[in-house]
């Protein structure tokens, strides 16, 4: 395994170019091209803001203005259940490759994960203009804080991280047993709503369910802490970034679930060629 | 037999007691998760409850800069053999060693996206294979100019027609520079022309030292471009050693098998026929009867009537040693021997043979009574002969008819289209007939000689 681990490397012209590759032919053939990794998001931000302002005001305070508090969770989350989804497919699909020439197989989680980045990564400039929007606008609480900015490169790696762990794992067992993409795609909507997007961690209210607080069984969703932390550096006012240990903590179990998602990888490996 | 490697020549690529196993699932194989944790099978249904040895205990070696063709029948683990020395599979026990860059030939294209351009598929297909991006850049010329897709280089690739697809494919993988080839039957992609081309790049690679292992159905081309060859069999090693002699021993099992079937089949045809003959059809004649009466008998299937007078109790065909077989070679002598059985003595009697290629059509047919042979007495156990000096015809599978009927075609035992042979040629000359000939020339005409 750790052998295998150290040739990742050595593929990052590959992966570099599939990734190229994916997002070139995502929009091969429309007029817009890439234009609509930046449409998407800003339409979805736009109806969101819309909506929670004029058809369902927020009764709930401190989440003002809605739209752009939901933006915060929403688009990390759609990075990440995208990927998963693409790449509990991606061996399958790429069936070709793994039968028919000497391929690294983990490659193809990989991209998937990394060509959703790269949409993730085309959203930010939506965001941030919305932010520096409301920012400049005095009658919304919203302030950038250089010192809370720092830290979100380490959230979007953690994410990665995790992601990618996970899309290895998922990947494997799907070559085994094909309904994990079924079951996955209905478990990441229940996973949405035990993560605080649309509601925020500071108003789930407090009741047992099976003996732990409701509170208790949302903090862990590994999610959960992506989302706070997005939420709290983007979002709320608080100068210092006050989720950092429970993000530190997600950090370093999110190096197991990469190890864990490898090893698992790496020994069903050898039976990829013959059961995709 | 050189399954040695050669002194002093070290193996590019080494298979040492190979065996590969793959495993087929008991019973309902599962393919999904709810039903394997339902059953608490997943142990049990892990096991393998059959084992498919596609290779057994497999050993050669290729020797550096050689040519070496693996051939065999269908499902014999040629393809195995390939994937295993390729590293996409990997041998159950047994090791493999293989000296170099490899670039495997097994499907054309496997890595293409059809949304984008030739040219950005080029790139990514070659980073597939190991090469670097200057490195690409340096060959792209080449392999535009191998593919011959100059014009079309910028239209994406599920545009391409199927042959330009493969040409792009070929012309990539190629243009990776391995030290080791391996080519699975990917020749027949391709116009003539194409082929020739690809023939010519693998001669380039011979004389550059690289190794080609070649995996096909081509004979010819074993043949002709291998130094050395391996027959798979059902997984194993049946022979390996010089090109012709290898080839030889295959095709001789091939035709071995055939007789069998053959056998087989023409056992089968007179059982269903019916041991004993039967009244005749209506419409029932000699089979030279008229030539008229031609085409509505090749209509008619295949059987056994007659009277019974006359009982044709076997049909051997036999080679120029005089055994009893199924399959010739064009230019061979052939005898039809048939045993005949007069239950009461008969005066008036026809013998008759008749040859029907696949097709349908009457090669040829003939009775004695066309060749004026005029019968007189014909009683008890009796013998007759059909001598072909040289069996002049084209390569494909034959149907015989005896009989022995009455001058006026009333059968006593007809035996329609109840008998297979099978034509070998090394030629592929086409028809249904192959008339005795040589090719003369005056002038200035010159062949080069014979390879």
């Amino acid at each position: 395994m750790w052998h295998n681990l150290a040739q990742l490397p050595r593929y990052r012209g590959l992966i570099q170019s599939l990734v190229a590759r994916e997002l070139k032919a995502r929009y091969r053939g429309s007029v817009l091209g890439f234009f609509w990794s930046f449409v998407n998001p800003l339409l979805l931000l736009l109806i969101y803001s819309f909506v929670f302002k004029y058809v369902i005001p927020q009764r709930i305070t401190g989440l003002d203005p809605y739209g752009l508090f939901l933006f915060c969770g929403l688009l990390p989350w759609t990075w990440f259940s995208t990927a998963l989804n693409e790449s509990s497919g991606v061996l399958i699909s790429g069936g070709n490759l793994i039968k028919k020439v000497l391929f690294p197989a983990e490659v193809l989680p990989i991209v998937s994960v990394l060509a959703n980045m790269v949409h993730f990564f085309l959203g930010l400039p939506i965001l941030a203009a919305f932010l520096l929007y409301y920012a400049i606008r005095p009658e919304h609480d919203i302030q950038l804080h250089a010192a809370e900015m720092v830290w979100l490169p380490l959230v979007i790696l953690i994410q990665l991280l995790l992601t990618t762990g996970l899309a290895l794992l998922l990947s494997a067992l799907t070559v085994h047993f094909r309904d994990v993409r079924d079951i996955l795609s209905n478990l990441l909507t229940f996973w949405f709503f035990a993560t605080p997007i649309i509601y925020s961690w500071r108003h789930i209210p407090d009741f047992n369910v099976f003996g732990l607080t409701l509170k208790d069984w949302i903090n862990m969703n590994p999610f959960t802490h992506l989302a706070i932390s997005y939420q709290e550096i983007l979002f709320f006012p608080e100068n210092a970034f006050g989720h950092k240990w429970w993000l530190l903590a997600l950090g370093a179990a999110s190096i197991v679930v990469f190890l864990a998602g490898y090893w698992v990888f790496d020994r069903l490996r050898d039976s990829f060629a013959e059961a995709v | 037999m050189s399954a040695e490697p050669r002194a002093g020549v070290e193996p590019a690529i080494e298979l040492v007691n190979v065996t590969k196993i793959y495993r087929r699932y008991g019973g309902r194989q599962f393919t999904t998760l709810k039903s394997a944790l339902l059953q608490r099978s997943i142990l049990r249904d892990l096991r393998p409850s059959e084992v498919l040895p596609a290779l057994t205990d497999l050993s050669f070696a290729v020797p550096k800069g050689s040519t070496f063709g693996v051939i065999g029948r269908n499902g014999s683990g040629k393809s195995t053999a390939l994937k295993v020395v390729a590293g996409i599979t990997k041998p159950t026990s047994g090791s493999v060693r293989v000296q170099g860059r490899v670039s495997a030939l097994i499907e054309l294209g496997a890595g293409f996206h059809p949304e984008i351009s030739g040219r950005e598929n080029i790139f990514i297909n070659g980073i597939m294979l190991g090469l670097s991006k200057r490195e690409i850049q340096r060959r792209f010329d080449d392999i535009v100019e191998f593919a011959e897709l100059r014009e079309f280089i910028d239209a994406p690739v599920k545009t391409y027609s199927s042959g330009m697809y493969m040409r792009l494919g070929f012309a990539v993988a190629i243009h990776v520079d391995p030290d080791v080839l391996l080519v699975d039957e990917v020749l027949a992609v391709g116009d003539e022309e194409f082929t020739h081309k690809c023939l010519d790049k693998f001669g380039e690679f011979k004389r550059r030292g690289k190794t080609v292992l070649l995996v096909t159905h081509s004979l010819g081309l074993v043949e002709r471009f291998c130094d050395d060859a391996v027959w798979l069999d059902a997984g194993r090693k049946r022979a390996q050693g010089d090109p012709k002699r290898v080839v030889g021993a295959y095709i001789t099992d091939v035709e071995r098998q055939e007789e069998q079937q053959l056998a087989a089949g023409d056992a089968k045809a007179k059982h269903d026929a019916g041991e004993a003959a039967q009244p005749a059809p209506a419409d029932a004649r000699g089979p030279v009867d008229a030539g008229e009466a031609a085409a509505d008998m090749s209509q008619a299937g295949e059987g056994r009537w007659g009277s019974g007078g006359v009982e044709i109790a076997e049909v051997a065909l036999l080679n120029d040693q005089g055994q009893p077989t199924h399959v010739f070679h064009t230019g061979e002598p052939l005898t039809l021997r048939l045993r005949v059985r007069a239950h009461r003595p008969v005066t008036d009697f026809v013998f008759g043979v008749g040859i029907v290629n696949a097709e349908g059509v009457y090669v040829y047919g003939t009775n004695t009574d066309i060749e004026e042979l005029e019968s007189s007495a014909l009683s008890g156990e009796a013998e007759a002969a059909f001598d072909i000096e040289a069996l002049d015809l084209v390569e494909g599978t034959y149907k015989l008819d005896v009989a022995v009927h009455k001058r006026d075609g009333a059968p006593y035992d007809y035996h329609r289209l109840l008998y297979t042979f099978r034509v070998k040629s090394r030629l592929k000359d086409v028809g249904i007939y192959r008339p005795r000939h040589k090719w003369r020339f005056s002038g200035d005409v010159r062949f080069k000689p014979p390879r």
